[in-house]
């Protein structure tokens, strides 16, 4: 069964109040095609699972600055002025979340796990309504994990199994969040036939892969 | 070398320089904490840690590529022999204790070594990002920040009033005007910078601190 997908296709998966995680951070990484597909066709509502809100132009920034998200989980928002106002003004429910919790707690919702214990936040804003674990002496938080509806990644090449491999800096969170959702879509730069990308090099193995978007929107 | 006289945050960069050793794996906030590097003395190499996924950064050289940035989404560069990987690694090398050495800048410091440098409440929340994970997993924190707000308020506190950062995390202030050390005596002043008097440190410094007897002596 063919995993290339059409906009029209991808269109069509996306419902109101749908949970997404987007790869990307500070928008390099990020499927910004997948992105304007979500703009054009309306889909509001969304609780945003994603690293940061990037800037107003770039990554998830459009989504947020045209009012699609209603909450936030993320670790920064610095960056796009827009999120920062809609939080204080109400508009926007924002979760910050360190960014070394925020990595964890998508492992932890993609691998099986109950949660993670992280020493990250322990006597700060951020350990409150979290229970606390004492381990060889040490104090930890019990981080929960994070899971979502649909996965949004960016990849520079992908073969049509779905093997990924990323480029740079923009790989970030992109293979921790495969495995974090029930449908994975992939947005890449290209599709090569099975066998041309070594499986040696394989970064995410396809079978995490549910659906890929060829960049530009070709195949 | 030509000696100039060195502005505020060039002045916190060149000592915080000094604090490193050659082979060490270190973390740049955003901002000041960038200057760094252009003070390493000759054969000193550290090695950078950018956390949105990979060793080895390096300036931009040649054309923008736009996969490759640093923390704060600039176009940056990969030196010979660097890294790349997913955020995964990134914050297991650094909450790990793979990272010798994490500067920062702060909003406030306090007699404890508590560091608040990522929100004001209902003015400016602009996240946390990486920055809690660092000071609780960094060997060395070291703080880089002006030594009084705009307003001319100490930043160097008795108690921290913002929202924290880390608990007892900070190692080291560098400042326009001091460094100070954070011990379990409290805070130590360590050094006046060039042309800085311990009266002036004094005054515009809210915390209280031992003052090193190297400085008393001088």
């Amino acid at each position: 069964m063919s995993k290339t997908i059409s906009r029209e296709e991808i269109s069509s998966m996306f419902k109101d109040g749908m949970t997404v995680m987007v790869g990307g951070f500070m928008g390099v990484g990020t499927p910004e095609e997948i992105v304007s597909i979500i703009l054009e066709n309306g889909i509001k509502d969304l609780t945003l699972i994603s690293d940061d809100t990037a800037f107003i132009d770039t990554g998830v920034g459009p989504l947020i600055v045209n009012h699609r998200v209603k909450k936030a989980i993320t670790t920064h928002i610095g960056k796009n002025p827009e999120a920062g106002r809609q939080m204080i003004a109400g508009e926007l429910e924002v979760e910050l979340v360190p960014m070394g919790t925020f990595v964890e707690r998508v492992r932890a919702g993609g691998a099986g796990l109950g949660g993670i214990l992280t020493p990250t936040g322990v006597g700060t804003v951020v350990e409150e309504g979290k229970e606390k674990l004492t381990v060889d002496g040490r104090v930890y938080l019990l981080e929960k994990p994070l899971h979502a509806e649909v996965a949004l990644l960016k990849a520079y090449k992908a073969d049509k199994n779905g093997n990924l491999i990323y480029r740079k800096a923009a790989r970030n969170f992109n293979p921790l969040m495969a495995l974090a959702a029930d449908l994975v879509i992939v947005q890449v730069e290209q599709l090569v036939e099975i066998g041309e990308i070594d499986s040696n090099d394989v970064m995410t193995p396809g079978i995490l892969v549910d659906k890929i978007f060829v960049q530009g929107g070709c195949e | 070398m030509v000696e100039t006289l060195l502005n505020p945050k060039q002045m916190i960069a060149s000592r915080i320089a000094k604090e490193m050793k050659d082979g060490d794996v270190v973390n740049l906030g955003i901002g000041l904490p960038t200057m760094i590097p252009n003070y390493l003395p000759e054969g000193c190499n550290v090695i950078l840690q950018s956390e949105n996924g990979y060793v080895g950064l390096g300036p931009l050289v040649g054309e923008i590529d736009p996969d490759l940035v640093d923390a704060g989404g600039k176009p940056s560069g990969i030196i010979a022999g660097g890294a790349f990987f997913d955020s995964l690694m990134s914050f297991s090398i650094i909450r790990g204790g793979h990272v010798d050495l994490a500067i920062l800048g702060g909003l406030e410091v306090d007699e404890k070594g508590n560091l608040a440098n990522w929100m004001i409440p209902g003015k400016l929340v602009p996240g946390m990002g990486g920055a809690m994970d660092l000071v609780v997993g960094a060997k060395k924190v070291i703080v880089a920040m002006e030594h009084t707000s705009k307003m001319g308020a100490s930043k160097i506190v008795k108690q921290c009033t913002l929202p924290l950062t880390g608990k007892n995390v900070v190692d080291i202030i560098v400042t326009e005007m001091a460094v100070f050390r954070v011990t379990e005596a409290g805070l130590v002043l360590d050094e006046l910078q060039e042309g800085v008097d311990l009266e002036t440190v004094e005054k515009n410094t809210e915390a209280s601190f031992i003052v090193n007897p190297t400085i008393l002596s001088q």
